[in-house]
């Protein structure tokens, strides 16, 4: 952790340094503040191959505002309305720093002139899925500008973390982005981990592995589902869902939750699976084929492929700028894979081919993405479990004392890359602030519509396959 | 598209046949806490992260706060143990006392009461049942159990059961998440909008009790009259069609 001491503001040094280092290559992964007493802190985060560094600035106590970060780093745009949320401190200069996660008026229209209306989709929406407000601004079909609205589903998660025991925070984790629980249970203990200095036992590592690329090929599936649902493929919609369906089971069968909670604790996991490898293996295969194959069909229906190629197109530049996180980054040519590039748990030595290249940045892409995670995922169960030795081994987990301190942990999730900064003071959280890939990636929808209209948006909508539980926390 | 009318046969029915023919995965599911024994000083304190266990004259779970984590299974199965199965009547809850087990004695009166109102109620509903699906607050998980309803496995429509966009035509509003401010508006909206009769659902610890959150949101009853709870974190597909089922007098 490097703390900025600069005769300039701290602010001014942070934006500075920011600005040096991601011309150098690193990512820009986060922005948080915390506040304690008058002193408000930034923190923010920047990938790099085998770490993420917290750049930390104290505001002068009493301040009410800093120079905003968003015109020199475009990516803090939604973490510095957040901020402005959570602390009431002011980004002076942000270009629009309307609330984010507290309730707030509608913003007036972007777009105006002749035959402009604003088209309210959501917070209800029409099926089943999470609430957030999307406002459409549009002349009838094209769709010049796209609002979003998250608050509705704030909970306040980061604050409920504060006074718990590192025990309980894993159960917190994993409910924040309930479609990842694996991930954030994860990225949390790799935090906490890291504190207590622990080394988990190689067959935890392992099963946490299995249990991650199944949460992931789960999660592709459901977003292959719901394209073929837009498309009204009926049967294609019917058998993703099957084999999601057979994913979920596999998981329960294994630890007794359907989304692998439970599983992943400080200090290792909490128990085996209650299938043995080779049982574990013998369902995965024919699923492989099952969902190889459907795959494999559903890249070569046309119909269905029409409503995929050159719909919400995210530019490899701006990718690139704003650091897009997971199938969304990887379609757009800018790949930062955890897993590859700062390795924990099982991965760092199983083998992780580099993903292929896309630049299209379309749905199409962001699906055949997709596809080969899915592959890639099988691949990783096979060796994790191959790995696993025949009788059962002595523990499942270490015990772990953490010191007193804080780090930032980390995990790929399906969605992108997750973050947890953790602090802990004498066995209980003093901090802990979430980051998923879902509120880093979900900012980017603004700016795929270039040309597409409005029942492109359903398209749109499932290829980011993100999380408003995640995005709003 | 011909391929995909084949692809459509490729492994013959895989609907499950509940709830005319008992299904394995459903009998096997793993519910929330309930308690086996008891003890004059149990000395359980901090070991439910939620604070689901009460001890007064007993030793009692709060199924409405289990977030099944296991912990007072592993360290106390003395007292503790999962319940076995996603389905029967056990599995939902018509009132938010009754999801404390052992029941209090009184309640089983006040139960079968409020089960006959909802049955009278419910009556004219028959073999069309449309639900509206309305998130206040979840953490995303519920929405995948209730999407998987409309799958192949559960297929709901086969009971006539169907999903609807607009408030104006359901039936039975299914509430997930637990009752953020945000949501607090546009449920309610949600709520008047839908004609009578009407049932609500409240799915998971979280619309029971607020779950974790629990200090600050406290579920989705203080918002709209809920009258069937389904604990669970987030409970199975199987535990909410239950709760389907039992809502709408199909099943008692």
């Amino acid at each position: 952790m490097t703390t900025i001491t600069s005769t300039e503001p701290a602010a001014v040094a942070l934006r500075d340094a920011l600005i040096e280092r991601t011309a150098r290559g690193e990512r820009f992964a986060g922005l948080t503040a915390s506040r304690d007493g008058g002193t408000v802190t930034l923190s923010a985060y920047l990938a790099a191959p085998g770490r993420v560094d917290t750049l930390e600035a104290a505001l002068p106590p009493g301040a009410a505002g800093y120079p905003s970060l968003t015109p020199a780093i475009g990516a803090a745009f939604w973490y510095e309305r957040l901020i402005h949320d959570q602390t009431g401190i002011v980004p002076e200069g942000h270009p629009r720093l309307a609330p984010l996660v507290k309730p707030g008026d509608p913003l007036p229209r972007h777009v105006t002139g002749y035959g402009l209306f604003t088209i309210p989709h959501g917070p209800v929406r029409s099926g089943v899925f999470e609430s957030m407000e999307y406002l459409v601004e549009t002349p009838g079909e094209a769709i010049p500008h796209l609002n979003m609205r998250i608050f509705y589903k704030h909970r306040g998660v980061a604050g409920r973390f504060t006074g718990m025991t590192v025990e309980d925070g894993v159960l917190l984790a994993e409910r924040a982005e309930g479609i990842a629980s694996v991930a954030h249970a994860l990225a949390y203990c790799h935090a906490v981990e890291t504190l207590a200095g622990c080394e988990i036992p190689h067959e935890a590592a392992l099963v946490r592995v299995t249990h991650a690329e199944l949460e992931r090929i789960a999660n592709h599936l459901d977003v292959t589902m719901r394209l073929a649902d837009a498309a009204g493929l009926a049967v294609a919609t019917a058998r993703f869902a099957l084999h999601k369906e057979r994913v979920q089971r596999l998981v329960s069968a294994m630890c007794g939750s359907r989304f692998g909670r439970g599983v992943v604790v400080p200090g290792g996991v909490a128990a085996f699976p209650r299938k043995r490898p080779a049982e574990i293996l013998a369902e995965v295969a024919p699923l492989e084929r099952q969902v190889t194959a459907d795959m494999r069909a559903v890249l070569v229906t046309s119909s269905f492929l029409d409503r995929l190629r050159g719909t919400g197109p995210l530019t490899p530049a701006r990718a690139r700028e704003h650091g897009a996180l997971g199938p969304i980054g990887k379609a757009s040519g800018f790949a930062d894979d955890a897993r590859l590039t700062r390795p924990y748990d099982g991965y760092t030595e199983l083998a992780l081919a580099s993903p292929g290249t896309h630049q299209a940045g379309d749905a199409m892409a962001r699906l055949r993405v997709r596809a080969e995670e899915i592959t890639q995922a099988f691949g990783l169960i096979r060796l994790a479990l191959s790995d696993f030795p025949e009788r059962t081994p002595p523990t499942p987990r270490v015990p772990l004392e953490p010191r007193d301190g804080r780090t930032v942990g980390w995990a790929e999730a399906p969605q992108g890359e997750v973050l947890y900064d953790v602090a802990i003071a004498g066995g209980r959280i003093t901090s802990c602030q979430p980051r998923s890939a879902s509120f880093h990636n979900l900012v980017l929808m603004h700016e795929v519509f270039a040309g597409d209209i409005l029942t492109d948006f359903p398209f749109i909508e499932a290829s980011f396959g993100l999380s408003a539980a995640g995005a709003a926390l | 598209m011909s391929i995909w009318a084949l692809r459509g046969l490729r492994d013959g029915v895989v609907t499950t046949r509940w709830p005319k023919r008992a299904d394995e995965y459903a009998d096997a599911w793993r519910g929330p806490v309930t308690v086996i024994g008891d003890a004059d000083a149990p000395d359980v304190d901090g070991l439910c992260p939620t604070g689901a266990i009460e001890v007064a004259d007993r030793v009692r779970v709060d199924q409405g706060k289990c977030i099944l984590c296991g912990r007072c299974v592993a360290q106390r199965p003395d007292l503790f143990a999962w319940s076995a199965g996603a389905t029967g009547p056990a599995t939902a809850a018509l009132t938010r006392e009754a999801l404390v087990v052992p029941q209090v004695a009184e309640t089983d009166e006040a139960v079968a009461a409020v089960r006959a109102a909802l049955a009278a109620r419910t009556a004219a509903l028959r073999r069309s049942v449309h639900v509206r699906h309305v998130d206040a607050g979840s953490d995303g998980s519920e929405e995948w159990e209730i999407q998987a309803l409309l799958g192949p496995v559960y297929d709901i429509h086969r009971l006539g059961i169907f999903i609807t966009a607009s408030p104006r035509h359901a039936d039975v509003l299914l509430v997930t998440g637990s009752g953020t401010d945000g949501m607090a508006g546009p449920l309610r909206t949600t709520y008047d909008g839908m004609p009578d009769p009407k049932v609500v659902i409240a799915v998971g610890t979280d619309a029971a009790s607020g779950g974790l959150l629990g200090d600050r949101l406290t579920g989705v009853a203080g918002h709209v009259p809920v009258d069937v709870f389904v604990p669970g974190s987030p409970p199975s597909p199987f535990g909410i069609l239950n709760a389907l089922l039992i809502a709408t007098g199909k099943l008692r």
